[in-house]
């Protein structure tokens, strides 16, 4: 046991969303320093984008943000938001990482989140927030959401006008001067804009890493005979769609003109369970989500109709079952057992050609607005952090534990954990008992003296 | 001029000479001798599906073999260099007008190469000819117009722009099914598009046209095939199309000829023009030799009332 | 309608015969759908594209013999162009088809085509028909 007395009793988490955050919190809770590294400029990840979460609808803003601020509070939580981890070398107990901070031009330690600075600048462009929605904006400078952590802004120098006006001074990129503008730094009281500030590397020592990336989702372009037009969406842009305090303040819309729509179509296993895309797998999460969004829609719409295509339905946690059966029985959403071959524009309304082999025959549906339960992919970039900390992914890129059924939460590497869906697609209440359960492991990897024979 | 191989098949020496005409005059405007081959068979027109029936593949290999002894011939003559070559540049290159040929011939071309030993019995039902290994490529037209002329060297030929004709682009079936034999994207193809723009028509929105206009249906079931056919038509003047633009006589068949039948089942239905792409190709580069006058349906009114054709 | 499923059926000559001429694994098909939203054909069909297959799954011979679906295919490929599953449907339909045409049944009388129409027709089309649709 020559690494007796060797560990560093610290945790690195990677990935802010609800996983990282509750293996944050637990295992700060229990006396140990965490560093939380997160990509965006918000711990918060997916589930604060969403309207409302099956099968309870409780607002997720509302649960989220108490998690949240208790970890921007907690005495043993640092954030390093805005950041990625560059490097990884080291053994269990023993790590060192070197972290990229990128810049915000935003002097975080003195700026104080008043939100001035937002308010003055010119620059409109669509919010990652809101998945690119065409109904909000947000500036250069930004906060991607009011309940952010931390709760200050970022300026985004791709852009930016001043930004922009620099690359025409210093290498003619624009191909007209743009404005110099500076305004956030003429309104900002504390003079906390920082145009020099560059990209930071910091290193740290850590015993435990808990990797928490999360998800996206499969685009919809790969969907050729669905790809057509801005109203057919995806469900994290219907989720915003949804949200009480989204980009339409929760009154369903469509993106191309903003009606009211009559008719919503929602299809399930898009990309997912669909081997020709390269997708075998299940994404676990569609059949309730959709089933949440058509019952939502209908609370924004009583009168509208929605439809669910679906080819199984996989309802097996607590509750769910029942949950799907409220949509259909009192809320009269037609779930229609088949596939959609293809959806097109016609006048103003979309076609939707699908089938029902319940019934043994084709249907095809007029609606407004069509919703794609698009696969679940391991997050943008995850093949590239994987490789740093060398640790093992099956073939489509989200982590392989080490024993599927009695060590789901270790990676191939001694050290390294794995929490929510970043080992595979899964809901809410088991991300976070996994995020829990991976705070377990690394506490009681701490709570030895040393780290002896890591297996 | 550059020579190549022109497999023909039956329904443009027949039914669809205009077809024909219209592309040679077309190519040979555009420096491209389309050069028939001097021995040719039917295809067999639909690619047969069956595992176990060889011999539905033999007509499709026999017409590729006779592109491979006829280079072989006109290269031992010296002429060989002057023939388009595909990028690997290994594989002869033939090229097809009619959809149907093309599928056929590509997909048992892929046979040959992808399966040994149905490659050796296919040559050896064949003992009078060479042996053959795949080595012939087959191409279709509008490839040839995308990627050996190229839509910058067609505007510049371009002396009459269709200006202020809108147009749907019509690809049918077996251009770009099945996905091994596409020419283009399978779902969103884009090349009868870009054509048509680079002739200077407008080209609409047009979500059918990949769409099955009903095929052989319209000889065992014309009436179901008409109703295919009135979907996508009545489709395509939605979208504010005056002419649906085709590449195969079947389709043509089916959505020209058959107008007469959908007009007897959909009183509302008024006929829309249906010419081949070369046609429209041809009136662009200022040929006398379009052969609209032996269309199924008749684009010259139309044309006419655009100022296009006097 | 009942039917008596035996291992016989499930696994039986016709089965076997029916993966072999079309070189599809029938089990491949997990019945979506998919197929018959697409088919251009299906809107006249007694029993949709993917209903083709699950009796072929299940062995039912007779039954598909009897149904009209089998010879309204084109052969658009459609289908299989957007399967989820890779399975070829146009390629099980030919093979049901061929089960069919071997026992030397045609499908359609080539004399009662009506002699204005053969004019018309391009070759193309009464090729395909005829090698579709006669032994
Ligand atoms: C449309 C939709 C609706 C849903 N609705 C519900 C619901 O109602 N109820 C329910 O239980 N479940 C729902 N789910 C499932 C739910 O979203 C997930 O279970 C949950 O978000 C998983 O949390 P996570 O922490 O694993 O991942 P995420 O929420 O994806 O969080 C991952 C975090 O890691 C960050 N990150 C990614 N890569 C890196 C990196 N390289 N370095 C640093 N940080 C990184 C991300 O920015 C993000 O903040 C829904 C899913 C979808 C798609
Ligand atoms: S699309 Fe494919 S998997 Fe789906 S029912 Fe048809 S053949 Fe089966
Ligand atoms: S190939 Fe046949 S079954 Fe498949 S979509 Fe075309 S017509 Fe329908």
């Amino acid at each position: 046991m020559d690494k007796l007395g060797s560990s560093t009793k610290r945790a690195l988490v990677i990935g802010g969303g609800i996983a990282g955050i509750q293996a944050s919190l637990d295992i700060a809770d229990a006396g140990y320093e965490v560093l939380l590294v997160e990509k965006t400029p918000s711990i918060g990840g997916h589930m604060l984008q969403y309207s409302e979460v099956f099968p309870t609808l409780d607002c997720p803003q509302c649960i989220g943000t108490p998690k949240m601020v208790e970890v921007g509070q907690h005495s043993n939580i640092r954030i390093l938001a805005y950041s990625e981890v560059e490097s990884v070398s080291g053994t269990i107990g023993d790590f060192t990482v070197r972290i990229r901070r990128r810049a915000t031009h935003v002097d975080w330690d003195r700026c104080n989140g008043c939100g001035l600075c937002l308010q003055k600048c010119p620059v409109k462009v669509p919010s990652e927030y809101n998945c690119f929605l065409p109904f909000d904006n947000r500036g250069a400078i930004y906060i991607p959401f009011a309940q952010a952590v931390p709760n200050k802004p970022v300026i985004d120098a791709q852009t930016c006008r001043y930004f922009k006006y620099r690359r025409f001074m210093e290498e003619g990129e624009e191909s007209k001067k743009p404005p110099e503008c500076r305004i956030c730094e003429k309104v900002c009281p504390l003079g906390v804009i920082d145009w020099e500030q560059q990209d930071e590397i910091v290193e740290e020592k850590v015993g435990a890493i808990v990797v928490a990336a999360g998800f996206d989702l499969m685009d919809k372009g790969e969907i050729g005979e669905f790809a057509e037009g801005r109203d057919i969406i995806n469900g994290l842009e219907f989720e915003r769609i949804l949200c009480p305090s989204g980009p339409t303040a929760g009154v369903v819309m469509r993106p191309s003109d903003g009606i009211e729509p009559r008719e919503v179509v929602f299809i399930s296993c898009v990309g997912s369970r669909d081997p020709e895309l390269g997708v075998p797998y299940c994404s676990r999460v569609c059949c309730m989500y959709l089933a949440k969004q058509a019952l939502l829609y209908k609370h924004a719409v009583p009168d509208g109709q929605a439809y669910i295509f679906y080819m199984d339905q996989r309802t097996t946690g607590k509750g769910y079952e029942e949950f799907v059966r409220r949509a259909v029985e009192e809320y009269h959403v037609m779930y229609l057992r088949g596939r959609v071959s293809k959806i097109f524009r016609d006048g103003d309304r979309l076609r939707v050609q699908g089938a029902d082999t319940l019934s043994g025959r084709r249907v095809d549906i007029s609606c407004d607005l069509v919703v794609l339960g698009m696969a679940m992919m391991p997050s943008a970039g995850f093949k590239e952090l994987a490789r740093k900390l060398g640790i093992a992914t099956d073939e489509y890129g989200f982590i392989t534990e080490i024993h599927s059924k009695f060590r789901p939460m270790e990676t191939s590497v001694p050290g390294i954990y794995v929490a929510g869906t970043a080992q595979g697609p899964r809901d809410i209440p088991d991300s976070v008992a996994m995020g829990s359960g991976v705070a377990s492991k690394v506490l009681d990897l701490f709570s030895r003296d040393g780290v002896g024979s890591p297996l | 001029m550059i020579n190549l191989n022109y497999y023909p098949g039956c329904t443009l020496k027949t039914k669809a000479k205009n077809f024909e005409d219209s592309a040679i005059a077309s190519m040979s405007a555009l420096g491209i001798a389309l050069i028939e081959l001097p021995r040719w068979n039917c295809c067999g027109a639909s690619y047969c599906l069956a595992e176990d029936d060889l011999i539905h593949q033999v007509a499709p290999v026999r017409n590729l073999i006779r592109v491979k002894s006829q280079e072989s011939r006109v290269e031992s003559q010296g002429e060989g260099d002057s023939r388009l070559q595909t990028p690997d540049s290994r594989l002869l290159k033939v090229v097809t007008l009619c959809p149907f040929c093309y599928n056929t011939l590509k997909r048992a071309n892929l046979i040959v190469r992808n399966d040994p030993g149905k490659r050796d019995t296919l040559n050896s039902f064949m003992d009078e000819e060479i042996d053959y290994h795949g080595e012939v490529e087959t191409v279709h037209l509008l490839e040839v117009l995308r990627d050996d002329v190229g839509w910058e060297a067609i505007a510049k030929k371009v002396k009459v722009p269709l200006e202020g004709l809108i147009v749907a682009p019509y690809y049918g079936c077996t251009l770009i099914r099945p996905r091994e034999i596409a020419i283009d994207n399978v779902e969103r193809p884009t090349v009868l598009h870009r054509l048509m723009e680079t002739l200077g028509a407008t080209v609409v929105d047009f979500p059918f046209a990949t769409e099955c206009c009903g095929s052989f249906q319209s000889v065992s079931n014309p009436e179901l095939a008409a109703e295919t056919a009135w979907n996508i038509l009545t489709l395509a003047q939605r979208q504010g199309a005056e002419a649906l633009v085709l590449s195969c006589p079947l389709c043509e068949y089916n959505l020209g000829f058959q107008q007469k039948l959908i007009r007897r089942r959909h009183g509302e239905f008024k006929g829309i023009p249906t010419p081949y792409f070369t046609q429209l190709l041809a009136l662009a580069l200022g040929l006398e030799s379009c052969g609209f006058d032996r269309g199924y349906t008749d684009s010259r009114a139309l044309l006419q009332s655009k100022g296009l054709l006097s | 309608m009942r039917i008596e499923l035996t291992p016989e059926k499930l696994h039986g000559s016709f089965v076997v015969k029916v993966e072999e001429i079309s070189g599809q694994d029938l089990l491949s098909c997990y019945q979506c759908g998919k197929c018959s939203a697409g088919c251009p054909m299906s809107f006249a069909m007694d029993i949709l594209p993917n209903q083709i297959i699950r009796l072929a799954q299940l062995g039912m011979e007779a039954e598909i013999a009897e149904s009209k679906a089998i010879w309204l295919c084109a052969t658009c490929i459609t289908c299989i162009a957007r399967c989820p599953r890779g399975c070829d449907l146009s390629r099980v339909i030919e093979a049901l088809r061929l089960l069919t045409l071997r026992k030397n049944a045609d499908a359609i009388e080539p004399s009662r085509i009506p002699a204005e129409t053969l004019a018309e027709l391009p070759q193309i089309a009464l090729v395909s028909c005829f090698r579709k649709f006669t032994a």
